[in-house]
């Protein structure tokens, strides 16, 4: 069986300049793969070239469809939730606004409902905040808005775009308990960008190292985490 | 005293007229954060067209939302063909590209129907005077159709998923596209709503000042001041501002400058407002990017 | 498109097509020799109709000049420059009918007056950006018409009736009618005006100008003082768009308020852009646009010159943004490509 996510010989930048020559990697139905690498080694460009935010050279195939060259709001509505760096959030409306906006292409109310009623439990604090204005949050509300209104696509495959980014441990301890949760409960498959590469490979069942736009090392999760000379080499810890 | 009442009352019909062409621009500054310098000449377009459906004996209302519906098209169109391939395009772009489809716009009109002044009807009349003579009928009817538009736009932005989704694309575009939002499409739906009103606002103000196709300029101009003085980008404060302009507009002529030095009166406005308090009374603060 | 200059690529890369530094001196003297030769034909080529145009062309080609000073090298967008152009026109036109001063003596005040009402309204542009600008001073190119006629200084402007003036005679040792004399004043004084920009584009002013354009921020981290700047940009715009009002005032021997609608303001700009944004030599293709493409337009078209007019405005943003000065120099860079290979 093909993997929900296939990447093959990936090339993107930005106008003239290159950031990736060439990845391959998989995301698996209800998987993880995590992204790893130094600032600037072109995970975040990887995610975007997933949907569709810049231009690619390469195949991108989800569900063993090709979506390469396809507009970014077309991807979304095949069921990728990108929460973006910066986390997207729209910060002039309300946390319900947003939620709204999270599943705004679907069409079953009912479902989309009981979907609501799943984040309320998920993050009693967005509840609070219901009627706020998303920009008055703080940090870590604003982290789990942004991956409630991802979720409420109902996606088939998430891209993360580094979640514990400028959080408090105990926050990022949450969080990251919340996409273990994801995992189990959506069936959904994620793909993780991270700096905090010790959390990553907890979580991750497979992963890639990335350095200057190619992928370096790459193999199942549990096996980097072992290897002391890539941890060494590469994660730094 | 009564005096003082009819100009306030009078400043408000015509307040309501500033505040959709307001409306219109702010909608429209919201979404890309361009200035329509050819709203005005747009909404003089599709009086015309209002004005020729009822020379042509099509009855007034029908006409009337017939105008809505071309003007929408009209304007949603110009987005696609004219905006769409310069929107990552310089700001000095975007303001010649503005002054082309003015010029267009308002030459057009004037050749198709020509310079001379007509005669616009208003479907709102009465037999006998209306709160003791007070206000006429077409000051009372153009109120009541201004505010029932606002109305209307106020409950589609705030209470539909299209407004949702729209306000979306406004404000973020990036994760707009990311949530499944079309926003091009959103763009041309907000040029097109902006070009509805402001034909809304053209039908409602000709019968006053009288149709040719230089009609819009002023009010333009008095639809900025009131835009920059309830804030560029809040439709709510802008609405405001556009009334607030209004009586002003209305009270200095009667009291103050005289009727001569109208257009000055709203230069005055903009350029104080944006001296003294820049992001208008309702507007917030944007601080720019470095 | 280089987003961060805020202007086609290109344009600033090359502001002076004209002599580059290191073109030998007699290439310069040839080139200074064929634009005399060039501006005088017209004296014995044209009759009277058509010089008359031609003057107006470089007195259109002046105002633009003044106008692409702010917007085409400062970058602050200006859609009321017709606004100095009057005050130009009317500080001239005042001067010689109620106080009977000599043109020439005019020139000087209406520099003065212009540059000070420039500065004044360089003040509060300093805080507007972009499209506030452009708004801004287009409410006070609309409101102009209105203020002169107003009743507190129809005493002074003629209100709606406007003022008349007379050419002034050229000296009796020269051979020329009036019309050609006020041709070649015209033409004399665009040359020096034209001359003493380039020299300031070309020189420090010139590149802090552009600096403070396209990098604000790195601008004022060196030092610069941008408001200062601006402010200065903008007085010595107002001052060469005014001089050519002046001009233009003469030249057509009447002011009167209608003639200085928005639609002058709006001129200058098609004209700038057309011609070329930030360019001097497209100050002057933009001058002749503005003249010539209306009649042209109207041969195309008799009902609806003004709907070509926008058209062409249009069409020339999207395919050529960098005027004709840019089609010129992409002309000539590649005639010296292929001269080399």
């Amino acid at each position: 069986m093909p993997a929900l996510l296939e990447v093959r010989g990936l090339k993107a930048g930005y106008g003239p300049t290159h950031v990736l020559h060439g990845l391959d990697f998989d995301v698996d139905a209800g998987g993880v793969t995590a992204l790893l690498g130094a600032n600037g080694a072109g995970k975040t460009t990887s995610l975007r070239a997933v949907s569709g935010m810049i231009r690619t050279e390469g195949e991108i195939r989800f569900q063993g469809e090709s979506i390469a060259g396809q507009a970014t709001e077309a991807i979304a509505q095949r069921g990728i939730a990108h929460v973006p760096d910066g986390r997207g959030t729209f910060m002039e409306l309300t946390v319900e606004e947003n939620f709204r906006l999270g599943a705004y292409v679907r069409t079953d109310k009912a479902d989309v409902q009981r979907d609501f009623e799943r984040m309320w439990e998920w993050f009693p604090r967005l509840r609070q905040r219901w009627r706020q204005q998303a920009g008055t949050l703080s940090g870590g509300e604003q982290q789990m808005l942004a991956i409630a209104r991802a979720l409420l696509l109902k996606p088939r495959l998430l891209l993360l775009d580094e979640p514990s980014f400028g959080l408090a441990p105990l926050i990022v301890q949450e969080i990251f308990a919340i996409m273990r949760r994801i995992r189990e409960e959506s069936g959904a498959g994620i793909l993780l960008v991270e700096q905090n590469a010790n959390l990553a490979l907890e979580l991750a069942d497979r992963a890639y190292l990335l350095e200057t736009g190619r992928i370096v090392v790459s193999g199942l999760a549990a096996e980097i985490r072992q290897d002391e000379s890539i941890r060494r080499s590469y994660l730094g810890y | 005293m009564d005096g003082l009442a009819h100009q306030i009352i009078a400043g408000i019909a015509t307040g309501g007229i500033y505040a959709s062409v307001a409306l219109a621009l702010v909608m429209i500054y919201q979404a890309t954060h361009h200035i329509n310098f050819a709203q005005g000449e747009m909404a003089t377009l599709s009086t015309f067209i209002a004005w020729y459906l009822v020379t042509e004996g099509v009855p007034y209302w029908l006409a009337f939302f017939a105008t809505i519906g071309i003007s929408f098209v009209i304007g949603a169109l110009i987005e696609r063909i004219l905006l769409r391939p310069v929107q990552n395009a310089p700001p000095l772009t975007h303001v010649g590209v503005f002054i082309g489809l003015l010029l267009i716009i308002g030459n057009a009109t004037g050749w198709i129907f020509g310079y001379t002044t007509k005669v616009f009807p208003t479907p709102f009349v009465s037999d006998r005077p209306l709160m003791g003579g007070l206000v006429s009928a077409h000051e009372l009817g153009t109120t009541a159709v201004t505010l029932v538009v606002l109305m209307l736009i106020f409950v589609f932005f705030r209470y539909t998923k299209l407004g949702l989704g729209m306000r979306a694309a406004a404000y973020n575009p990036r994760s707009a596209r990311l949530v499944g939002i079309n926003v091009g499409m959103m763009l041309a739906l907000g040029w097109g709503l902006a070009a509805a009103v402001g034909a809304i606002a053209g039908m409602m103000v000709a019968p006053v000042v009288f149709l040719d196709p230089t009609m819009m300029l002023g009010i333009l101009l008095y639809a900025f001041a009131g835009a920059l003085l309830g804030g560029i980008d809040n439709p709510g404060g802008a609405v405001l501002g556009g009334f607030a302009v209004g009586v002003l507009e209305n009270l200095a002529g009667a009291y103050v400058v005289g009727t001569e030095l109208k257009l000055t009166v709203a230069l005055i406005i903009i350029i104080s407002v944006l001296l003294v308090r820049p992001a208008g009374l309702f507007g917030r603060v944007v601080l720019s990017r470095v | 498109m280089s987003s961060a200059t805020g202007l086609p690529e290109g344009v600033a890369a090359a502001p002076v097509p004209v002599a580059e530094a290191g073109t030998p001196a007699w290439q310069r003297l040839l080139l200074v020799a064929g634009g005399v030769i060039l501006a005088l034909a017209p004296l014995w080529l044209l009759e009277s109709f058509h010089l008359f145009q031609l003057t107006m062309a470089v007195i259109m080609a002046l105002a633009v000049l003044g106008l692409n000073i702010v917007t085409g090298y400062n970058g602050q967008i200006s859609l009321g420059h017709g606004a100095f152009f009057a005050v130009g026109a009317y500080c001239t036109a005042i001067l010689m009918s109620h106080f009977d001063w000599s043109f020439w003596w005019t020139l000087p005040v209406s520099a003065a007056v212009c540059a000070t009402v420039g500065f004044g309204i360089g003040f509060p542009a300093l805080r507007l950006a972009g499209h506030y600008l452009a708004l801004t001073t287009f409410a006070l190119a609309v409101a102009v018409p209105q203020l002169l006629k107003h009743k507190a200084v129809e005493d002074w402007t003629g209100g709606v009736q406007g003022l008349f003036l007379v050419k002034p005679d050229p000296p009796a040792f020269l051979p020329v009618t009036p019309d050609q004399w006020i041709y070649l004043v015209v033409v004399s004084i665009a040359a020096v005006l034209f001359f003493l920009t380039w020299n300031l584009i070309r020189g420090r002013i010139g590149r802090a100008l552009m600096a403070t354009r396209d990098h604000p921020t790195a601008a004022e981290a060196m030092g610069m003082d941008i408001a200062s700047l601006k402010t200065k940009a903008f007085a010595v715009s107002a001052l060469v768009t005014g001089i050519a009002g002046s001009l233009s005032a003469v030249a057509i021997e009447f002011v009167a308020p209608d003639s200085f609608t928005i639609f002058v303001s709006i001129t200058l700009f098609v004209g700038m852009v057309a011609g070329g944004v930030a360019s001097i030599l497209g100050s002057l293709f933009g001058g002749l646009f503005v003249l010539f493409v209306p009649n042209i337009a109207e041969s195309i078209s008799k009902a609806a010159p003004g709907v070509i007019y926008g058209i062409i405005l249009i069409g020339l943003l999207f395919v050529m943004p960098d005027g004709f000065a840019g089609l010129l120099r992409r002309l000539t860079a590649r005639l010296r490509r292929g001269g080399t290979s």
